[in-house]
C-alpha cells in the first residue's frame, strides 16, 4: 500500500467512524426526532446541517470541473445554487415553519383542503428526490472506487451500506448531527487545496481575492488575463466571457436552479426543525453563508485548475508536453478512462486545442478536475486524501437528507395522512425505515446501472422542483383565495410540461434512442436547454393554476383564516379541517 | 385583524425591495449588463464577471441577514412576535 492509500484510508475511515458514532448517540426515539429532531436544532448548526445536505456530489465535485472549462457560463450554477435560498427565506421557509408539521405534503395537503393535492404532491417529490440521489449514489460509486481501488460495484455498495446505518438508525436528529460533522470535513477538503493552490499562483492565500491577483511569477499579469489569453491562443472562447447558450437560457438556467432550490423538499424540510419563525429566517442566512464559503472558493477552482492544467500540457508556448513525460496523476486517471490522449500528429507530444481535429486531449471529463487538482499543482498526498473524505461526505449527506424526506413523504403523507390512518407512532417509525432501506437499494440499483444519468439527472431534479412544488408552496402563502383544484392542475400542468420537454430531448427516463422529436438544439423552444426548462414550466404552473382558479372560484373562509395565520408568528396555527 | 394586515403590507414592501435586489445584482448585473460592466475592472476582476461569480452569493447573504432583522423590528412594531 502506498502512502496516498494509506492517508487515503485514514481520512475515509476516521471520518466515517465520527459519522457513526454521532449516529449512535443521537438516535432518534420518537417520530418528531425522526422527522424534525424535536424542533430543537439552533440556527447556526442548522445553517451547516442545510449546507451539508445541500452540496452535494455535484457541488463538491463536479461544479468548479464545469465552471473550469465553462468560464463565465458556470455562473449560472453559482448564482442558481445560492439565489435560491433568497426566496426561501422570504417566501416559503417562516411561513411554513409557522405551520408546524413535519412534510411539505403534508402542508400542501392542509392549505389546499384536499388528499389529492397531497398525493400529487407525494409524486411529484418522490420523482424529484429520487432522480436527484441516484446522481449521489453513483457519484459514491466512483469516488470509493477510485480512492480505495476496489471495483464500481463493491463502492456504491460500502456507500449503499454507510448511508443506511445513520440515515435508517438516526433519522432527523441523528442525520442533523451528521451533518454538522460533514459540513466541517467537506469544507475543509475544499478550501485547504484551494488556499495551497492559490498561494503557489498568486501569492495571495485567500481563494476569493487570488483569483482577482497578479500571477507570483513576477510577470504582473492578472491570473484571469493570462487564462484568457492562454485560452484563446489555443482557440478557446475567452475564459471571462464564454456565455452558456445565450443570454436568455444563462436567464432561464439560473432562475430555473433558483427556484428549484426554493422547491427541493429535503431543504425545506431542515425549516421544520428549527425552534420559531425567527429562527426560520436566520437559519436560511446561517446556510447561506456555510454555502458562500464553498461557492466563493468554487470559481477560484475552477480558473486555477484550468491554468495549472494548460500549462502543465504547454508550459510555454509551442513547448509541447512529451507524452512519455507525462505527470503520474495523468497516467492514473487514463486508466479511468476519464482522461483520454491520442498523438494525432505523431510527433510524441501532447496537443491540447479547441479545434477536434487537431486536438489530441480526446476526453477531460470535468468531473474529475476537483479531484484531480491537488495532485496536478503538486499538493502533499494528505490533501489530497481529504479531498476524497470530503466528496464522500458530500455525497452522502445529500443522499441522506434526500432520503428522510422520501421515506417521510411516503410514511406519513401516504400511508398515515391517506391509507392508514390509524398507524401508531412506533408502526410509523417502522414504516418510514422500510421506506428508506427500499429507497436505498432502489436508488442503487439505478445507480449500479444508470441509464444514461449524471448531467440530466440533477436538471431534472431542479426542473421538477421548480415546475410543481415551489409554485404551489409560494401560491399557498401569497394568494390566500388559490383554490385547491387550481393547486392541483398548476403543479400537474407545470410538471407535465417539464417532463415533457426533458424526456422529448433526452429520452424518456434518459434512455437513449427514445426522445421522440429529436434531442438537438434547433428543436428548443427559444433556444432554452432543457436543464434550463424549469422556469417555464414554473411559469405555466403559476398560470394554470390561476386560470383554474378563477373558474373554481376562491378557496373557503376557514382555508383563508388559515393562511392568514401562516403570516403572522404570534400564536398557534388556526387548525385545519381535521384530516 | 386590522394590526395583522398592516404587518403583512409592510412584509410584503419589504419582500419587493429585497427582491428587486435579488434581482439587480444576479439577473441585472451578473448577466443582462455583464458586458457594459466588464469594461470596468476591480484588480484582476471585470466588474460584470465579479458580480456573476462573487459580489451577488455576497448580496444574497447580506440580504437574507437585512431581511431577517427588519422582520424582527417589523414583529414587535406589530407585536406579532413569538411568545
Amino acid at each position: 500500500m502506498d502512502e496516498l492509500q494509506l492517508y487515503t484510508y485514514i481520512a475515509v475511515f476516521g471520518s466515517f467512524g465520527l459519522y457513526f458514532a454521532i449516529a449512535w448517540w443521537a438516535r432518534a426515539g420518537s417520530t418528531s426526532e425522526f422527522y424534525v429532531a424535536g424542533g430543537g436544532i439552533s440556527p447556526i448548526q442548522n445553517g451547516m446541517a442545510i449546507g451539508a445536505d445541500w452540496m452535494s456530489a455535484a457541488s463538491f465535485i463536479s461544479m468548479a470541473g464545469l465552471i473550469a472549462f465553462l468560464g463565465y457560463g458556470g455562473s449560472v450554477f453559482l448564482m442558481g445554487w445560492t439565489g435560491g435560498y433568497v426566496l426561501l427565506a422570504m417566501l416559503l421557509a417562516p411561513y411554513m415553519r409557522k405551520h408546524g408539521k413535519f412534510t411539505v405534503p403534508e402542508f400542501i395537503s392542509d392549505r389546499y383542503y384536499s388528499k389529492t393535492a397531497r398525493i400529487v404532491a407525494v409524486i411529484c417529490l418522490i420523482i424529484a428526490s429520487l432522480t436527484y440521489i441516484i446522481g449521489q449514489m453513483k457519484g459514491v460509486g466512483v469516488a470509493f472506487s477510485r480512492f480505495l481501488e476496489v471495483d464500481y460495484g463493491l463502492g456504491l455498495g460500502i456507500g449503499m451500506g454507510v448511508v443506511w446505518v445513520y440515515a435508517v438508525l438516526g433519522g432527523m436528529k441523528g442525520i442533523t448531527y451528521t451533518q454538522i460533522a460533514q459540513y466541517c470535513v467537506l469544507i475543509f477538503a475544499y478550501t485547504i487545496p484551494a488556499v495551497f493552490i492559490s498561494l503557489q499562483l498568486t501569492g495571495n492565500p485567500i481563494p476569493q481575492l487570488g483569483l482577482g491577483s497578479t500571477l507570483a511569477d513576477g510577470s504582473g499579469v492578472y491570473l484571469l488575463d493570462k487564462l484568457d489569453m492562454v485560452v484563446t491562443d489555443l482557440g478557446f472562447k475567452e475564459y471571462t466571457t464564454d456565455n452558456l447558450g445565450g443570454t436568455l437560457n444563462m436567464f432561464a438556467y439560473t432562475l430555473s436552479l433558483m427556484i428549484g432550490t426554493a422547491g427541493l423538499p429535503h431543504v425545506i424540510m431542515r425549516f421544520f426543525t428549527v425552534p420559531s419563525v425567527q429562527a426560520a429566517r436566520s437559519s436560511a442566512g446561517y446556510a447561506l453563508v456555510f454555502i458562500a464559503l464553498l461557492y466563493t472558493v468554487a470559481p477560484a477552482v475552477g480558473a486555477m485548475a484550468r491554468l495549472n492544467l494548460m500549462s502543465t500540457i504547454e508550459p510555454a508556448a509551442g513547448q509541447n508536453l512529451e507524452y512519455e513525460q507525462r505527470p503520474q496523476w495523468f497516467k492514473d486517471w487514463e486508466k479511468t478512462g476519464l482522461l483520454k490522449f491520442e498523438d494525432k500528429n505523431g510527433d510524441g507530444k501532447i496537443q491540447y486545442v479547441a479545434d477536434a481535429k487537431t486536438n489530441e486531449m480526446v476526453k477531460v471529463d470535468r468531473d474529475i478536475m476537483v479531484l484531480a487538482n491537488p495532485a496536478i499543482a503538486n499538493l502533499p498526498n494528505w490533501v489530497i486524501a481529504l479531498v476524497a473524505a470530503g466528496g464522500l461526505a458530500a455525497a452522502l449527506s445529500t443522499a441522506a437528507g434526500l432520503l428522510l424526506a422520501i421515506s417521510s413523504s411516503v410514511s406519513h403523507d401516504l400511508m398515515k395522512g391517506v391509507f392508514t390512518p390509524d398507524l401508531t407512532e412506533k408502526n410509523e417509525l417502522l414504516a418510514g425505515r422500510i421506506v428508506m432501506t427500499i429507497s436505498i437499494l432502489v436508488a442503487g440499483y439505478l445507480g449500479l446501472n444508470p441509464p444514461g444519468f449524471a448531467a440530466g439527472t440533477v436538471a431534472l431534479a431542479f426542473g421538477l422542483a421548480a415546475s410543481s412544488i415551489f409554485p404551489a408552496l409560494m401560491m399557498g402563502i401569497f394568494a390566500k383565495k388559490m383554490s385547491g383544484t387550481a393547486a392541483v392542475w398548476g403543479m400537474i400542468a407545470g410538471i407535465g410540461i417539464t417532463m415533457l420537454y426533458v424526456f422529448q430531448h433526452k429520452g424518456i427516463m434518459f434512455i437513449p434512442g427514445t426522445s421522440f422529436l429529436g434531442g438537438m438544439e434547433p428543436n428548443w423552444f427559444f433556444g432554452i436547454s432543457p436543464n434550463a426548462f424549469g422556469a417555464v414550466g414554473a411559469l405555466v404552473n403559476f398560470a394554470v393554476a390561476f386560470a383554474v382558479g378563477k373558474v373554481t372560484g376562491p378557496a373557503p373562509a376557514h382555508i383563508q383564516q388559515l393562511v392568514e395565520s401562516f403570516r403572522i408568528p404570534r400564536g398557534a396555527a388556526v387548525a385545519a379541517a381535521d384530516h | 385583524m386590522e394590526n395583522n394586515n398592516a404587518y403583512w403590507r409592510d412584509n410584503l414592501r419589504l419582500i419587493v425591495i429585497c427582491l428587486a435586489i435579488w434581482f439587480v445584482v444576479s439577473f441585472g448585473f451578473g448577466l443582462l449588463l455583464v458586458e457594459p460592466l466588464n469594461a470596468i475592472r476591480i484588480g484582476g476582476y471585470k466588474l460584470g464577471f465579479w458580480f456573476a461569480q462573487q459580489g451577488s452569493i455576497y448580496t444574497f447573504v447580506a440580504l437574507i441577514f437585512w431581511y431577517s432583522s427588519q422582520m424582527n423590528k417589523l414583529d414587535k412594531k406589530h407585536n406579532v412576535e413569538e411568545e
